[in-house]
């Protein structure tokens, strides 16, 4: 996989299909149920929830953490939900036919930038919720990546971490 | 603050990148309140202080001062001043899914 950024996009190409169904999982991952709500655990559910919406004060609180429950929170479901509707549309660059098995290429405009940044981190504090990492888990950068479910996730959690990089040095370089 | 954060930030020492506060005559009549930001494991340091950056403006030492402050204290406060806005500075960075709160300045 190689990136780059040129003429207003950041490409990802040479993406081989592996990489390639991670990116397209970026929606279903910044659902709090992982985009399989018939199976999720309802304990990482609602621990993704809690991080996405988390309280907006000391929870002793309870009238600032009430008004914001019920003017604040729709407002950034509505935010959340736009900005993962924006990385689906670009995603569907992924879906153009080609030959099985067959690299990727994967452009994302510069403009599309923030809302790319703001589903990668939904996907990544939802996946790091619903999973309950550790600390040594999440310093650990030589685990395999196809051990489990679990070695899998904080592999996409990390790949996710290194696009949003990515992309921020790209808004740094556009200025 | 992310596991990137934890290998980047090493063994530095930082000044505390201080408080902005407003100082209308209205609101010396009332306690101020806090806008303050917490650690947390995901977060990439680079991301925060861009946020840091937008939100309030800050310039990029002093945005990356508070980012650091965050990671090694756990929090730091980011703005003090009238309700409202404190609010919308907080709604602002629940927007980029930060740990933000809302606190009374006594």
């Amino acid at each position: 996989m190689e990136i780059c950024l040129r003429e207003n996009a950041i490409e990802i190409f040479d993406l081989d299909p592996f990489l390639a169904e991670l990116l397209r999982q970026i929606p279903a991952s910044a659902d709090p149920t992982g985009g399989d709500a018939a199976n999720a655990d309802p304990e990482g559910v609602r621990r993704a929830q809690e991080r996405l919406f988390s309280v907006p004060a000391p929870r002793s609180d309870r009238e600032i953490c009430k008004e914001w429950k019920v003017y604040v929170e729709p407002e950034l479901r509505r935010l959340f939900r736009s900005a993962t509707e924006t990385v689906a549309e670009d995603l569907k660059q992924l879906n153009e036919p080609q030959k099985p098995l067959a690299n990727h290429t994967l452009r994302i405009p510069l403009a599309h930038s923030d809302s790319w940044l703001n589903a990668l981190n939904q996907a990544r504090l939802a996946l790091h919720a619903r999973y309950n990492f550790t600390d040594s888990e999440l310093c650990d950068h030589e685990r395999s990546p196809v051990a489990s479910r679990r070695d899998l996730s904080l592999f996409q959690m990390n790949f996710y971490g290194f696009i949003q990089e990515f992309i921020l040095r790209g808004l740094s370089e556009e200025k | 603050m992310v596991q990137q954060m934890r290998g980047d930030a090493g063994t530095e020492t930082i000044e505390h990148p201080g408080t902005t506060q407003e100082t209308h005559t209205e609101e010396s009549l009332d306690s101020p309140w806090l806008v303050v930001v917490h650690n947390d494991p995901v977060n990439l340091m680079t991301y925060v202080t861009m946020v840091f950056q937008r939100v309030f403006g800050y310039p990029r030492e002093k945005a990356e001062g508070h980012m650091l402050e965050v990671h090694q204290k756990g929090r730091s406060v980011l703005w003090s001043g009238m309700r409202e806005r404190a609010e919308l500075y907080v709604q602002q960075l629940h927007g980029y899914l930060l740990l933000a709160t809302l606190e009374r300045a006594d």
